[in-house]
Parts: C-alpha cells; structure tokens; sequence
C-alpha cells in the first residue's frame, strides 16, 4: 500500500531528523581563528577569520533544493541560489593598509566597497543578476551597494581568476566594481555579525564591538563564499563562507603612549569562551621577529610554524576550546609586554598646559623634569603669553618635590593691550631628579568681534615655553675648535668641558576665549541705543514739560443749562 | 534711634565678618557684577605685586587704580578686610546724618509754613509727619548697611566702597555747608573716577541756596562764590594729582586711569551697557559711540539743575544715580550707594505706579545674572546674548526706579520742600475760584 510506504518512509524521515544520523544531512563546520601580529611601527594587526565549510550544492533546484540551514546563514544561501552564484567577494574598508609601514596583510582590499561575483555559466541574463544581486545584498549588509550600475561594473579579463574550484574561464560570468566612497560603520558590522554562527554572543565574535573597532587606523570587514575541494582528489565539493575582519590598532590613539597590547585595550572585552559550535578555535600571536623583546602572558607552550606570504612565521598558539586557557578567572587577556625602556633618558624634560574650567579665569601649568640622579642646575625659562590672556603675577608659584622654589632672577614685562604681550623670564634652580612646578593664573579677556578668527571656538595658540640650560655633561666635552668636526656637533658652541647648552621647547598650548555673538552688530547696537534712548526721552520728558492746572469743562447739559441762562437773564451755574 | 540704630550696626558687621571667614569670599570677589576692571581687589593686590617686582603698576594694563590708593593699599594690605568694613559704616553714618540734617531743616520749614498756614489742602498728604520723619535715617542706614549689593561689594574688597564712602563725605561736608572741605573731597572723588565732576553744578547750587544768594548769572556775587568755589577744586585737584605725579615719578597714571575710564579699552562683561556694545562695534564709528555715551553721562547735568535748581539735594542724588547707570564701568556697588537715599523720599511712594514692577524687575535681574553667567562662561548651552539681554532690562529698571521719583515731584506741584510752589499752586486754585 501506497499510504502505507509513505507512512514508513514519513516516520523514518522524522526518526531521522531527529537523530541527524539516518537521513545524511550536509556536513557542515565552523572553525575561527584570530592572529595578532605587532608591527614594526609599535601598532598591533589583528585579524579575525571565521570559516563554515558545508557539504552542499546550492544550485541544485526542485527536491534537492536547500532548505534547511544550520551553520551556514540562510540570508547568504539564498541568494547563492537565487542568482545562481558561483563565487562571491564582498569587502567594506575604512582606512587604507600601509605596506610599507605593516607589510603585507592576510587579506587584501581596497578602501571603501568592493564586490565582485563569479555567475554560474547556467545564467542567461547576468547583467539583470547582478543588478538586483547588488540591491539584495544592499540590504543584507545595511550599505549602499544600490549604487552599483552599469556605470561602475567591469567585466575584467585577465584579473579576479575564480578563487575557488570554478572551470569558468568566460569573463561574461564575471563582474567587479568598487565604491570607493563608501563609509564603514557600525551598521555596516551589525549584519556582518549576524552572519556567524554564534553571532557575537561567544566564541572571538565577542571581542567585536565597534567603538574599539572603528576607533583605529584601518578596519576591513569582509565575506567571502567560493566552492571548494574537500580533498585532494576532489571528490566531494564544498561550499566554504570566510568572514574576514583586519584591523589595525594605532598606538598612539589608543596606545597611551606605553608600548603594551592587550585584548582588553585593543577590544575592551575578553575572551571568556570559545564558540560552542566550532570546531576549532584558535588565537595566533606572531612572535618570529622579536622573541625576546616582548613577553606574552599568558604563556603557552604550543608553537606553530607556518609560510606565509613568502616568510616562514613563528607563532604561538592559544586554543580556545581548551579550557586551561581561560584559567582560575575564566577569562583570557592575552597581554604583549614590550621588555625594558633602553633608551636614554633626557636629564631635562619639559611640559605644560592649562588647568581650570570654563572660560574666566585659568592657570598655566609648566613642570620641568631635572632626571640628572645627582646633579642640580639652574635653568631658564621664558613664557610669552599673548595679551588676552590676562597674567596676574602675584599668583605665580614655583614648587620643587612640594615645597617652594623661589627662583633667583624673575623679569616680567606685562602686556599692553592690543600692543604687546607678557613677557615672563625666570632663573629657576632644579633640584637633582625631581619635577618642578611653575603655576600662574590667567583670566580670558572678552574681544572685539572683529578680532576673533573666522573660526573662533577653535580656541587661540599660546606659544611654546623656552627652557634654556646648561645641563652637566656625563661625558667630557671638547672645547678645541676643529675644522673637520661634523655639523651636528658643531652647532652650538662648547664653552665648557663639564656641560652642553639644551633649550627645550614645551607644547603650545590651545586656550579657548568667551565669544559675542557674531550675528548681532546691528541688533545690539539698536537694542542697547533703545535703552539709552528710553532714559534719554523720560528725562527729556520730564524736564521740558510744563505742568498746568486745567479746569476740566463742564458737561454738555450744564453748559445748555448755562446757556439757556443767559438767555433769560438768571445766574449761571457753578 | 540710639539703640536700633547700633542693632542694626552689630548685625551688618556679623553679616560681614561671617561672609568674610567663609569661602563665598574667593567666589563673590571673583564675580563680574561685583567687580570692575577698575575696581577688583585682585588687581590691586597684582599693582602692589608689579611694585614689589620693580616695574610699574602702569605699564601693563591690568592696574587702572590712582597712585594715593596703591600708597594706601601699601601699609593697609594686610589689614584690608578691616579697611572695607568701615568704609560702608562711613557711608552709612553720613547718610544717616545727612539725613537726618535734611530732616530737622525740612521739619523746620514745614512747621512753619503750617504755621503761616500757608499750604492748600491737597498739599497736605505730601507732607511729612513728624514721626514719619524720626525714621528716616534709620530706613537710610538699613537700606545702605543691609543691601546685598552693598555686602557683596564689601566681602568682595571692591575699591568702590571707598569711593562711595568718599563721596559721602563729600555730601556731609555739603550739608554741613563748608565749602572748603566739600570742594576738597570733591575732587579727591573726581580724581577717583571721573564721573563725579558733575556733582559739582549740585554742590554749588547748595552753597548759594543755603547763603541766600539768588541765581543770576547777571548778579556778581553768584560769580564771585562761583569763582571761589571752582577755585579750591580745581586747586585741590591739581594738588591731588601733582601728589600722584611724585609718588611714582611720571605721568602714566593718566592714560592709565582715565585713558581707560574714557576709551573703554576692556570688554569685560559687567551690569552696565557699554560692553557688548562695544565688543559689537563696528570700528569705523567706534570713536563717534565713545563720545556719544561718555556725553550721555554728563549731558544732564545742566538740564537737571536748571530745573532742579531749588532743590540740590534731590539733584545730588539723581546725578549720583545717572553716574550709576551710564558710567563705564558700573558695580552694584554704584547702584547701592543711590539706592541707600531713596527713602529719604519715601513719603513719594504712595504716587509711584509702577514700584512693583520695578523692584519686581531689579530683584528678577539681580537673581538671573550669576545663572546666566554660569550658563555661558561654564556650562556653554547659553551664549552672550543671555547675559545681555539682562544688562538692558537691569538698566532699564534702574531707569524707571530713578524716572519716578521725578516725574512724581514734577507731576505734583507740591512736593516736599516745595512751599514756593505749593504757595503758587494754591494762588492759582484761588483764583480759579475766584
């Protein structure tokens, strides 16, 4: 029977289904790997990949057609079955890769967007595919690939060969284009994000939030789906998705200025587990160059080599699907220590800048650093503040190791308005390794309109302090004159054997002044002469007026009444 | 009187002396509203400083005070809190004298005018009573002693409240009738601030009321004590400012004082309406503006005398007020100085429509001020336009509150003091109904 069969077979699909053994579902699996490599020039590159690599035929139609997705995202399946796509390349890029400063990255792109798709030799219209291709996948990544015509698609013959399996040598199935214009956001990585399998609720995906991410020097994100052999022979093909994110951090916007990386600096998150549903999870740190010059903790014994890009690479490994690598606190902060600070200390060192809030008053802080371990000696040093900023002497301050510092020789010439400005020199005496504080206040003069610059709440440059000394020489110096001495040296001339003259120059400072409002010349003028006018015109009132008493007139009856009076001869009325 | 009077006394100097151990201190000498470029205890601290350092307070442009006040401030910078506590009680007492000088001679007149019965009946309303009299200089001393305005200027150390105390003396020295003390401290206070110069006309119409001598300027005994009195200021202030001249050995205190008084060269925001207006300006016509205001405060002068020619006390204090408001560099510490006389003419209120709304005004102005500076110097959501805005309508409430008193005596040809036309007002309804 029929109905029979059907029932058998329906029970032994659910059976199936439910077991995931009988009924042969696709294989799939998810593996993700991050690397970190520090560049020469003290940033760090880190780069994410995330590859799900399923057995399955997208382009098959009717019975065989794909319906039930487990790690592979539905969205991106979709659309390979759709538009019958056979390779697909999309990438978002904000900044621009430095090779000459990081070398050569993992994974190329160009700044802004880049799409470029291989078409199964099955389609006849591949221009109309690719128009709604683009709006499709418009959607999908929350960017404006819409604006991808025909007026910026390319068909290239030589370039862009199939990364993957493909005997496609037409170029008719192939189409690039590129929006260089296209900005990169957070909106742009939500949808990216989602893509993954563990979204970026576990696994490397957690260390993915966009304020750390958007705030570096270069951020690629980008996907790519090709078919693969699964084996050497090629017997079985598969469908592979990469999901790729590069980034790299700057070290001095988010260093701090201390040669040290972190997860947590560069992500401000940990690792806490690894995606439950991968495979193989796995964090690489790039160790060839400097084995010695930085530590990494926590400290691994799995070492892996691996050529790359031409160059044998050393790395350390980290798996994340062990759990001994989070440790007592469940968390995994790797943390790269650059070793020792060998450079040379300056023995005088100098800075400023402006303490205080809002826009009256303010104070100029310069603190010189005298890193001499044994040795005091006088320095000069010379403060030009222009005139708007008001100096008052008698709050200056001078503090060595938190106790006064009276200096020896002061000269002050304060400053003329809109003619000259202060002029402020001092003999300070350092005392050996220790930082020395000079603190004056300032208040912040209201200008005239017309002295403001076009764009005033930048604020206005103060230039830079000058210290001026001769520091003790650990070296004797030579006081002969030479004529094959090289130039560097013979700059400045040697007075004397034991010290060399150093004049330090501190930052200028940026200090921002109380603005008029620059749209009301005319209105102030007219509001304030109204006031002046109102008092003007009572006093003018009050004083040219003459006050008379007036009889008020009588009412109209009374006046008939008067009238009819006299007529008759009788008395009038009052 | 005694005993409120030195009530009040203890609680003024308790008010003071708390504030000044307290850490409002540092805060309300920093306050715009309460100092001037040309007033602030911190710049006078920075003159003595510049002295200190060898270079003079002048040359630079952050001192505008006159020399005899840095001789002053040397030996008295220490005691200074002491200094600025005395003062308002100098101007207090001498209101408080002065007032109650006016009072006795005003209760002698009017006593006798009832006498000769001599003033029409609806003129009696305006006249005061005896016990309404008794009051005056205690509401006079109340008035000045416990006006915030003046408590913050005295916790802020504000040079201004020796310049009001020096123009109290003045005024004493006036009413008392000695004319060689009231031109000598006239000119001290000219060589203060300028602006004082106009009190001059005031002081001696007073002079030539109180010695009978009419004003005519074709009778040659109104120019011979015209003379005389012109005489010893310009004299004192020539010695005054010759005494300037050895103490730090050069003219610079010229420019320096009243170059600056004059010109207007500091845009600091303050109550008064020069400011924006020049930090508005366009250049070109920068110089016609500086003459048109700086005339503006001295343009009444003639005008108000000529009408106010019999009584020159009233015309003290409506000069006093106009230098208040128009002046360059104006502090609530003007604005409580003429504030302090207004209830010598409190039997006007009952007529003043609209003191309500002014007060109302003042006391709305008084209060937005330090929010409006905070908005835009520190919290930067407001703009300068705010603070502004509340510049004119304080000076415009400081016009209507000094307009009405005016117009009140004007308006009512009886007003106090005022039996010539009192008389002239009753000849006239007697005629009428004649």
């Amino acid at each position: 029977n029929i109905n029979d069969d059907t029932l058998i077979l329906l029970f032994i699909l659910l059976d199936g289904t439910k077991n995931g053994e009988t009924f042969a579902p696709a294989k799939d699996q998810f593996q993700e790997e991050l690397v970190i490599r520090p560049l020469h020039s003290g940033d760090i590159y880190a780069s994410f990949q995330f590859r799900t690599l399923w057995d399955t035929d997208f382009l098959q139609e009717g019975q065989k057609k794909v319906s039930h997705y487990r790690l592979f995202p539905k969205s991106l399946g979709q659309v390979l079955s759709k538009f019958s796509v056979q390779e697909l390349h999309i990438s978002f890029t904000q900044g621009f890769w430095r090779t000459m400063q990081w070398g050569q990255p993992f994974i190329p792109s160009p700044p802004g967007a880049e799409l470029w798709v291989w078409f199964h030799d099955t389609v006849s219209d591949v221009d109309g595919n690719w128009k709604e291709l683009t709006n499709v996948l418009s959607g999908i990544f929350c960017a404006s690939l819409n604006f991808i015509d025909m007026t910026n698609t390319v068909q290239p013959s030589a370039s862009f060969k199939p990364l993957g399996l493909g005997n496609a040598t037409d170029h008719r199935f192939l189409r690039y284009a590129t929006l260089p214009r296209e900005i990169v956001c957070t909106e742009n990585l939500t949808p990216w994000k989602k893509l993954l399998p563990c979204g970026s609720k576990a696994g490397l995906a957690v260390l993915m939030k966009s304020e750390k991410l958007f705030h570096s020097s270069f951020h690629s994100q980008a996907v790519h789906i090709r078919p693969i052999c699964q084996d050497e022979q090629c017997t079985s093909k598969a469908w592979e998705l990469r999901q790729t994110l590069n980034v790299v951090f700057d070290h001095y916007t988010s260093g701090q200025g201390k040669k040290e990386w972190s997860l947590f600096k560069m992500f401000s998150r940990t690792l806490t587990e690894a995606c439950p549903l991968a495979s193989s999870s796995k964090v690489y740190v790039d160790i060839t160059d400097n084995p010695e010059l930085f530590e990494l903790s926590p400290a691994t014994p799995l070492l892996s080599q691996a050529v790359v890009l031409g160059d044998r690479r050393t790395y350390s490994v980290y798996d994340l699907t062990r759990a001994e690598t989070f440790g007592q606190l469940r968390s995994f902060n790797l943390l790269l220590r650059w070793k020792g600070d060998n450079m040379l200390r300056p023995l005088l060192h100098a800075e400023r800048y402006v303490a205080g809030f809002g826009l009256q008053t303010g104070e100029i802080h310069t603190v010189i650093y005298n890193n001499h371990p044994y040795r005091a000696f006088p320095v000069l040093l010379m403060d030009s503040v222009p005139w708007y900023l008001q100096l008052y002497i008698h709050t200056l301050t001078v503090t060595s190791k938190s106790r006064d510092n009276k200096p020896s020789y002061i000269h002050y010439q304060p400053a003329k308005d809109r003619h000259r400005p202060h002029l402020l020199e001092m003999l300070i005496q350092l005392p050996p390794h220790s930082m020395t504080e000079v603190t004056v206040q300032f208040e912040r003069a209201l200008l005239k309109w017309t002295e403001y610059t076009p764009d005033p709440n930048h604020g206005f440059y103060v230039g830079s302090s000058v210290v001026s000394a001769l520091v003790p020489s650990m070296v004797a110096m030579s006081t002969n004159f030479t004529q094959d001495q090289p130039l560097f040296s013979s700059f400045v001339p040697v007075k004397e054997e034991s010290s060399y003259f150093v004049r330090v120059y501190t930052e200028p400072l940026l200090v921002n002044l109380p603005t008029p409002d620059f749209s009301m010349p005319y209105n102030v003028i007219c509001l304030t002469c109204t006031v002046v006018a109102v008092g003007y015109g009572s006093f003018y009132n009050l004083l040219t007026r003459t006050f008379q008493v007036d009889e008020p007139s009588p009412p109209l009856a009374k006046r008939l009444a008067n009238f009819i009076r006299r007529i008759r001869g009788v008395p009038l009325l009052a | 009187m005694a005993a409120p009077l030195t009530l009040l006394l203890i609680v003024a100097v308790t008010i003071r002396a708390v504030l000044f151990r307290s850490s409002l201190a540092e805060l309300i000498s920093e306050r715009v509203e309460v100092v001037s470029p040309l007033n602030a205890w911190k710049r006078v601290v920075e003159g003595l400083a510049l002295l200190d350092l060898g270079v003079s307070p002048y040359s630079g442009d952050v001192f505008h005070e006159t020399p005899l006040m840095i001789y002053l401030f040397h030996f008295t910078v220490d005691y200074a809190e002491i200094v600025f506590m005395v003062s308002p009680y100098f101007v207090d007492c001498l209101s408080c004298l002065l007032a109650s000088l006016d009072r006795a001679k005003i209760f002698r007149k009017q006593k006798y005018a009832l006498e000769s019965d001599r003033y029409p009946a609806d003129c009696l309303e305006l006249l005061r009573s005896p016990k309404e009299m008794f009051y005056i200089p205690l509401k006079v001393a109340m008035f000045y002693l416990l006006n915030p305005f003046t408590i913050l200027s005295c916790v802020a150390k504000s040079t201004c409240g020796l310049n009001n105390a020096i123009i109290a003396l003045f005024i004493f020295c006036t009413l008392k009738g000695s004319a060689l003390l009231s031109g000598i401290l006239l000119a001290l206070a000219t060589y203060q601030s300028i602006y004082p110069l106009t009190l001059f006309a005031p002081a001696l119409l007073f002079f030539l009321q109180r010695l009978y001598i009419p004003v005519n300027l074709r009778r040659s005994s109104f120019w011979c004590f015209t003379l005389q009195y012109a005489f010893i200021y310009v004299g004192s202030l020539v010695v005054i400012t010759g005494l300037s001249f050895f103490l730090l050995g050069s003219w610079d205190f010229i420019p320096s004082v009243y170059g600056f008084i004059f010109s207007v060269p500091d845009l600091t925001p303050n109550i008064g309406l020069f400011w924006y207006f020049f930090a508005e300006m366009f250049e070109h016509f920068r110089l016609f503006f500086i003459c048109v205001f700086q005339i503006n405060v001295f343009f009444y002068t003639i005008p108000l005398s000529i009408k106010l020619k019999e009584h020159p006390v009233f015309l003290i204090f409506m000069q006093i007020a106009i230098i208040s408001i128009f002046k360059s560099y104006p502090t609530v510490g003007d604005v409580a100085l003429y504030m302090a006389f207004l209830p010598a003419w409190s039997h006007l209120y009952r007529f003043l429509r609209n003191i309500f709304l002014v007060s109302c005004v003042l006391l709305a102005c008084s209060a937005l001020f330090p929010v409006l500076w905070h908005l835009w110097i520190y919290a930067g959501s407001a703009n300068s336009n705010f603070y502004y805005a509340i510049t004119l309508l304080f000076n415009f409430g400081q016009t209507f509150l000094i307009i009405r008193p005016l117009t009140r005596r004007r308006k009512h040809p009886g007003g106090f003091d005022n039996e010539v036309s009192c008389f002239k007002s009753s000849v006239w309804k007697s005629s009428l109904k004649s």
